[in-house]
């Protein structure tokens, strides 16, 4: 840290404001913010913090792994994992997640870290610790030039994929009756439901959609890393739930700003690290996410402090 | 009567885990590993109570006070002529400084402690999610050093030549000692103070009692038994990095909310559940022939089974198999009638 300081401060930051960088960060802070998007969703109406949701893109990353293993076209692929992906997500709500919602928080996390540990498992039997590749998107990560930076397609597909999914689900949250319902739940759970909110199906849509999203992520991360192993994904979603916390959890506008921010401040000391430190990334940005919670314990992008329980 | 339901309250779990060093001295060698196993497990998870089960508040990062206490014990029991070997930037005080079997222990638990207690205090400010992700950042960090600082340890090799010196008898006296000190923190004013903070947090603020305070000794307490329970791990088995992070956070954290998170008997039967049930699936795998049918699970089906049985029990029993309840004998006499 004080070696970093002391000479590399002026390189740090001429890096950091390099175009290249800036980009590359947006991207990776584009995939988080999806995730941030799938976790904070299913937060925000049932109380959850889903532990697995980094096993769910794994299992996605696999069924486009499976199908580029058989030569099936890009399009079969990608229907597979997105059906992959549901049905996994549709189970996970079913067997565990509803029985278990009027339980403590605690008890919630940890029925979601076995549930990831089960996946993890199976995944482990089924495709060994050196997982298998998946090559048939892999042309996306050609760059191409566009004003002197080379980007990388998938850094461009991952921004508007972005921004679309962000888009259709702002939408259906204003715009539709079951939107409607979701926010209601959100907001206030009992009460929505005495006013005749389903709470079965408010749970369930809710649920698919982050499984959508995984689907989604899945694509993008398997086109950058196409390695797919046992714990795909699972850094990832470590560090956009500490994210998604930062930002604070109590509105889904603030989780997803948590968790593209920290997608994007870990691109930015990926590429503007010099490379003696580099290995000790996670630790800086880790340090991070402990001093901002430090400082706003409620989420970064939050209004207002939560008031304390007077007696 | 209260006296006694105290000594109830102590002896149950003492005695169960003396009663699994019995047993586990007359098994066959091979099958002696699963018990002194299981025995530290029951110091990790009883080390890892005493914080979450008294105040209610979760946290992730004891498996990095454990991870400290593996690494302070380690490297300093190695022989010294041996240590160049296996950590050839060591720091020239940690090469040089070559302890005791017990020494080893005490200062494990001490380095842990300390550790706990400088990271407490920024963070038992913090409660609820915040805490839960403010503590699983000082696990990653914990992990990322120790992986990468070859100054303090053998970064990403296995630690190798540490003496085996934690067998059964050493595993059930650490685990007897740790939960006497879980039993002696949770009977005094300051565990009671810390329980009443996770009953009502106003209503213990309002009778004088300082959440934070109380939290912070709690946390350095259970920072310190961590390390001691990694330091009998180090003394068992040789490890390396990843064996202690995620994983091991996982499964011990599991244990504990199986057993029951709010009881003392619950870490200690959820820590011996989880550890047997295990041990038993890992026989399986290997072969195994009960009442003439040999069971013969295909490798790695372990865990599955493992995760399935602990979501299994948390459906089922949302407050751990001892609905997070102290031991009691049944009573003697019928109840008074109202």
């Amino acid at each position: 840290m004080s070696a970093l300081l002391a000479s590399g401060l002026g390189d740090f930051l001429r890096d950091a404001v390099d175009l290249q960088v800036q980009v590359d960060a947006i991207g990776l802070g584009a995939v988080f913010a999806l995730m941030a998007v799938g976790i904070g969703l299913v937060f925000g109406v049932m109380r959850l913090v889903n532990f697995a949701y980094g096993q769910l893109i794994m299992a996605g990353a696999f069924a486009l792994a499976y199908a580029s293993d058989r030569d099936w076209p890009v399009g079969v692929g990608i229907a597979l994992c997105f059906a992959v992906v549901l049905a996994l997500s549709l189970a996970m709500e079913r067997v565990v997640f509803r029985p278990l919602r009027t339980q403590s928080a605690a008890v919630m996390l940890i029925a979601t870290f076995a549930v990831a540990f089960l996946l993890q498992s199976i995944a482990l039997l089924w495709f060994g610790p050196l997982g298998k590749t998946a090559t048939s998107l892999v042309q996306l990560n050609r760059p191409v030039e566009i004003g002197g930076l080379e980007i990388r397609k998938i850094t461009i597909v991952a921004i508007l994929t972005a921004v679309v999914c962000l888009a259709l689900l702002v939408l259906l949250l204003n715009r539709t009756s079951i939107g409607l319902h979701m926010r209601a739940a959100a907001i206030d759970a009992q009460t929505a439901r005495l006013l005749g909110v389903r709470a079965n199906l408010v749970s369930t849509v809710s649920v698919l959609i982050a499984g959508a999203l995984a689907a989604v992520v899945a694509v993008m991360l398997t086109v950058q890393f196409p390695t797919v192993t046992p714990t795909f994904a699972l850094q990832e979603t470590i560090l956009v739930l500490a994210g998604v916390v930062v930002g604070g959890m109590t509105r889904l506008l603030s989780a997803t700003l948590g968790g593209f921010l920290i997608g994007y401040v870990s691109g930015l000391l990926g590429g503007a690290l010099p490379s003696s430190q580099s290995q000790y990334l996670p630790s800086f940005l880790f340090g991070l996410v402990i001093l901002v919670l430090l400082i706003r314990p409620d989420g970064l992008f939050t209004r207002s402090r939560g008031l304390l329980e007077r007696v | 009567m209260r006296a006694r339901r105290a000594a109830v309250e102590f002896l149950a779990p003492a005695l169960l885990v003396v009663a699994a060093g019995i047993v586990g001295a007359f098994v066959s060698q091979t099958t002696e590993i699963y018990f002194v196993t299981a025995l530290i497990s029951v110091s990790t998870v009883v080390a890892i109570y005493v914080f979450v089960g008294n105040s209610g508040v979760l946290s992730f990062g004891h498996i990095s006070f454990f991870a400290v206490g593996v690494w302070a014990a380690g490297v300093l029991s190695i022989p010294e002529a041996e240590k160049p070997a296996t950590m050839p930037y060591l720091f020239d005080f940690l090469r040089s400084t070559t302890v005791g079997n017990v020494s080893s222990l005490v200062i494990a638990a001490l380095v842990a402690g300390g550790f706990a207690l400088l990271v407490g205090l920024p963070l038992m400010r913090l409660s609820g999610l915040a805490a839960g992700i403010a503590t699983f950042a000082v696990l990653g960090i914990t992990n990322n050093i120790l992986r990468y600082y070859e100054k303090i340890g053998p970064g990403l090799n296995t630690f190798s030549s540490v003496p085996e010196s934690t067998d059964l008898l050493q595993a059930t006296v650490g685990a007897v000692l740790v939960i006497a000190a879980a039993f002696g923190y949770q009977r005094s004013r300051f565990g009671r103070q810390l329980r009443a903070t996770r009953e009502d947090p106003a209503a213990a603020r309002a009778v004088g009692v300082s959440i934070y305070r109380q939290r912070l000794g709690s946390f350095a307490l259970s920072g310190f038994l961590a390390g001691f329970a990694g330091g009998l791990y180090i003394q068992l088995i040789p490890i390396k990095v990843d064996a202690v992070y995620i994983d091991l956070t996982f499964i011990t954290l599991a244990m504990l909310v199986i057993g029951g998170t709010t009881s003392l008997w619950g870490a200690v039967v959820g820590a011996l559940f989880v550890s047997g049930l295990d041990s038993v699936l890992a026989e399986m795998e290997d072969g195994m022939t009960i009442l003439g049918v040999t069971i013969d699970l295909p490798a790695g089906s372990r865990l599955i089974v493992v995760s399935s049985v602990m979501a299994l029990v948390l459906i089922v029993r949302p407050g751990g198999l001892t609905g997070g309840r102290e031991f009691s004998l049944p009573r003697l006499r019928p109840a008074v009638a109202k």
